[in-house]
C-alpha cells in the first residue's frame, strides 16, 4: 500500500500543453503514471505526446475515466481550475501553481470543505508512491521503494531528505509535498492519518518551517494519536522575524511561528527532532534500527 | 506590499472612513504651509515603511506652523531606525502633517487572513494604540474576533458583535458598524494581507477617527490590482532585494558573511540553519527557483558578490530532473564573467553530477566542489574564514 497515489491513479492535466505541464506530464508519463487526459479549454479534440486533450475536466472523467488532477494553470486561473476539478468529482488535486491570490484560496478551501475533492498543495512539488505512481514534479529517479512516509512544506529539501534516505538504501512508500503557502488544501495531520493507516509506512519523516502553527497541532496530534514513530525537521532556524523566506507562508510575524518554538513543541511531544539538515537519513535509519 | 499610512488612509477614506484632516509635505516649506492651514496645532509623522515610528523620535507634536516647518527639517532626508527597520534604517522622504485629535479612547480594528482556520477574521479591541501582537501575549482576552465565511460573505451581525463587545455609547454602535464593515470592504475589495486601524479612537466630542492605519497587500493578487502597484515605494526596499526582486529572484540580506545560492525555499532555510550549525553566519537567504537556469545564475551572483560583506560563496543545487554539467558550465561562465574574487563552494546533486564537478575541477577557477550538505557548510565557513585573513592579513 501507498497513500494518495498509486496503480490504480488515473490522471489527467490541466494546463497539460504548457511548458510545465507538457514537460511533467511526459515525465509522469515515462515514471510509469498512467497519464490519461490533458485539459486546456478551447484546446480540446486535440493531443499532446499522444495524450488526448480535452476541454473541460468533466469530459476526461466520462471519456477516459480521470480520477486524479495535476493542475500547472496559471496563477490567475488557478483556482477556477480547482473548482472545475473538484465539480468533475476527481477524489484528488495536486495544484503545483505558485502565487495564487491567498483570498482565493480561502474561497477554494471553503467550497471544498465536507466534498470528496482532496487538494494538495498549492505551491507544492505533488505527491510519489515510488514505483507505483508519480504525480508531481519531483525527479522520480531518486526515489525508492519502501517504509517511509515523507511529508514536507517544502520541494527541493525533500528531495534532499529522499536522497539521504535512498543513500541509506531506506525507501519510501509515499513522499507528499502539501506546500508552501499559507492556505493549503491537506495539512500536516491529514498526511499523518493517511500515513498511520497505511501498512507499507512504518515510520513518517515530517519536514516542516517557520510560520503559521501547523508544525505545532501535528506535534499535538502525533502525541494523541500515532503509534508510528516520526522524525522531524524544522527549516528556518536562523530566519529573521517579520521577512517572507520565499515561502508566502514562511513568515514569522509578531515573534510567531519561529523554529526554536516548533522543534521545542516537538520534543515536548516526545519526537525525535534532527537538528541539521544533514541528519535526516541518519536519524531515520537509527530509528529504524531500533525496530 | 506595503505602502505608506498617508496611503493607507487614503483608501480608507475612499471606502467612507473617517480620518483626520492632513495632507504630506516633501519640504519644511510644505508642513509649514499645511500647519498653517491646520490653525496651527499640527503632528509631523514621518512615512516610513515600518511600524515604532513614535518611540523612535519620528512623530512630533507641533503647537505652531514654525514648529511644524523645523519638525520636518529634521526629519526629511534623514534615515530612522525603529525596531522594525533594518539596522540602517528608512528613509524619509514624506512626512504627513495632521491635524491634532483630543482623543479620549483608543481602540484597535484589524483584518486578516486566519491561516488555521483558513478564514479572514476580523479583529477590534478596546486596548487600542498598542501592538495587537502585544495584546495577543499580554492580554488575550481582550480581543474580539469574528470568522467571515466567503460562503455568505460579510453579514451585519459581524460588526454589530464587535461594535457592542468593544462597549461603546449607544450613538457610536451604528458609525463603528459600518466602519468595520468599510474596513472589511478594503480588505476584500483590494486583496489586503492585513488591514489595520490603530489606533481607531473615539474623540473627546464623540467620533469615530482612524488615527493611524496600515494596509499591506497581497503580492500575489497585485495583478489584478495596477491601482496598487502604482504606490509601490522602492526607496523603503532595500535596493539588493528590489534588484534580486526583477530577476525572478529571491534575495534576503542577512548579517553573515558566507552568501548562500540555492534552488527551493525550504533547502535555502536548511542551508543557511547548517551554515550556521558549522559556525558560520549566512549572509542571505537566496533562492534561485526550481529550475537554476544559466542567467539566474549569473544574476544570482551578481546580486551575492556586491554585498562587500560576502567573504565565500556556497551554492546548494539539488537539481534532480537539472543537468549538472549544464549548471557547471553557468557557474564557470558566471565566474569568468563577473570576476568573481571570493572562494565558491559549490555542492550540487542531479543527472551528470560527475561531468559537472569535473568541468569545475578543470576550469581553474578559484571552486571548492563538496560531497554533501554538511560537507560544503564545513569547507564554505572554513573557506570564509581563510579569506577573511587574507583580506585582513
Amino acid at each position: 500500500m501507498s497513500i494518495l497515489v498509486d496503480e490504480d491513479t488515473r490522471l489527467v492535466v490541466q494546463g497539460i500543453t504548457g511548458r510545465e505541464g507538457s514537460f511533467h506530464a511526459k515525465a509522469c508519463n515515462e515514471y510509469g503514471t498512467k497519464v490519461v487526459a490533458g485539459v486546456v479549454p478551447g484546446k480540446g479534440k486535440g493531443s499532446q505526446d499522444s495524450v488526448p486533450v480535452f476541454d473541460t475536466v468533466a469530459e476526461s472523467v466520462a471519456k477516459e475515466g480521470a480520477n486524479t488532477s495535476l493542475l500547472f494553470v496559471p496563477a490567475p486561473f488557478a483556482a477556477d481550475a480547482i473548482l472545475e476539478a473538484s465539480d468533475a468529482g476527481l477524489d484528488l488535486v495536486v495544484c503545483i501553481t505558485e502565487g495564487i491570490p491567498v483570498l482565493d484560496m480561502v474561497r477554494v478551501s471553503r467550497s471544498l470543505r465536507g466534498g470528496k475533492t482532496r487538494l494538495i498543495g498549492p505551491n507544492c512539488p505533488g505527491v510519489i508512491s515510488p514505483g507505483k505512481a508519480k504525480v508531481g514534479i519531483m525527479p522520480g529517479h531518486i526515489h525508492k521503494r519502501g517504509p517511509v512516509g515523507v511529508v514536507s512544506r517544502s520541494g527541493t529539501l525533500t528531495y534532499e531528505a529522499v536522497w539521504q534516505l535512498s543513500n541509506h538504501g531506506i525507501g519510501q512508500s509515499t513522499c507528499v509535498g502539501i506546500g508552501g503557502d499559507p492556505i493549503l488544501g491537506t495539512g500536516f495531520i491529514q498526511v499523518l492519518e493517511l500515513f498511520e493507516a497505511d501498512p507499507e509506512t512504518r515510520v513518517v519523516l515530517l519536514i516542516g518551517e517557520i510560520g503559521g502553527t501547523a508544525e505545532e497541532e501535528a506535534a499535538t496530534y502525533i502525541k494523541a494519536t500515532m503509534t508510528k514513530p516520526v522524525i522531524v525537521y524544522i527549516a528556518g532556524q536562523t530566519a529573521p522575524p517579520g521577512r517572507r523566506m520565499g515561502h508566502a507562508g514562511a513568515i514569522i510575524s509578531g515573534g510567531k511561528g519561529t523554529a526554536a518554538e516548533k522543534i521545542d513543541v516537538f520534543e515536548k511531544a516526545g519526537v525525535r527532532v534532527a537538528r541539521s539538515p544533514a541528519e535526516m537519513g541518519e536519524l531515520i535509519a537509527n530509528t529504524m534500527n531500533l525496530m | 506590499m506595503k505602502i505608506h499610512e498617508y496611503q493607507a488612509k487614503k483608501i480608507l477614506r475612499e471606502h467612507g472612513i473617517p480620518i483626520p484632516n492632513g495632507g504630506i509635505a516633501g519640504t519644511p516649506a510644505e508642513a509649514k504651509e499645511l500647519a498653517f492651514r491646520l490653525g496651527g496645532k499640527a503632528v509631523v509623522k514621518v512615512q516610513i515603511h515600518a511600524g515604532g515610528r513614535g518611540k523612535a523620535g519620528g512623530v512630533r507634536m507641533v503647537a505652531s506652523p514654525k514648529e511644524a516647518e523645523q519638525a520636518a527639517f529634521d526629519l526629511l532626508g534623514r534615515s530612522l531606525v525603529t525596531p522594525q527597520t533594518s539596522p540602517e534604517g528608512a528613509r524619509v522622504n514624506t512626512v504627513l502633517v495632521e491635524e491634532r485629535v483630543s482623543v479620549a479612547s483608543e481602540l484597535y480594528v484589524g483584518t486578516v487572513v486566519d491561516r488555521h482556520a483558513a478564514l479572514p477574521v476580523i479583529m477590534a479591541s478596546e486596548a487600542g494604540g498598542m501592538e495587537i501582537e502585544e495584546v495577543a501575549a499580554h492580554f488575550p482576552e481582550k480581543i474580539l474576533k469574528v470568522r467571515v465565511d466567503p460562503a455568505s460573505g460579510f453579514q451585519p451581525f459581524h460588526a454589530r458583535k464587535l461594535a457592542y463587545g468593544l462597549r461603546l455609547p449607544a450613538h457610536l454602535i451604528t458609525p463603528a458598524s459600518e466602519l468595520i464593515r468599510n474596513l472589511y470592504k478594503v480588505f476584500e475589495a483590494k486583496d489586503c494581507s492585513l488591514a489595520e486601524i490603530n489606533p481607531l479612537v473615539v474623540t473627546e466630542d464623540g467620533r469615530l477617527l482612524a488615527l493611524d492605519a496600515k494596509l499591506t497587500f497581497d503580492d500575489n493578487a497585485l495583478f489584478r490590482h495596477p491601482e496598487l502597484q502604482a504606490l509601490r515605494d522602492p526607496d523603503q526596499e532595500l535596493s539588493l532585494e528590489v534588484e534580486a526582486s526583477k530577476y525572478g529572484l529571491n534575495y534576503i540580506k542577512l548579517g553573515g558573511d558566507v552568501g548562500c545560492m540555492v534552488n527551493g525555499a525550504g533547502l535555502a532555510m536548511a542551508t543557511m540553519d547548517i551554515v550556521k550549525l558549522h559556525g558560520g553566519e549566512p549572509a542571505n537567504f537566496l533562492d534561485v527557483g526550481g529550475g537554476a537556469s544559466a542567467e539566474q545564475i549569473e544574476n544570482a551572483f551578481r546580486i551575492l558578490i556586491s554585498d562587500q560583506a560576502v567573504r565565500a560563496v556556497f551554492i546548494n543545487i539539488f537539481g534532480g530532473i537539472l543537468r549538472c554539467d549544464r549548471l557547471a558550465e553557468g557557474i564557470i561562465q558566471a565566474v569568468k564573467k563577473l570576476d568573481v574574487k571570493v572562494p565558491v563552494i559549490i555542492r550540487m546533486e542531479g543527472t551528470n553530477v560527475e561531468q559537472g564537478r569535473r568541468m569545475l575541477q578543470e576550469s581553474g577557477l578559484n571552486f571548492i566542489t563538496a560531497s554533501d550538505m554538511a560537507d560544503g557548510a564545513r569547507r564554505s565557513v572554513e573557506a570564509a574564514r581563510a579569506f577573511r585573513g587574507m583580506v585582513h592579513g
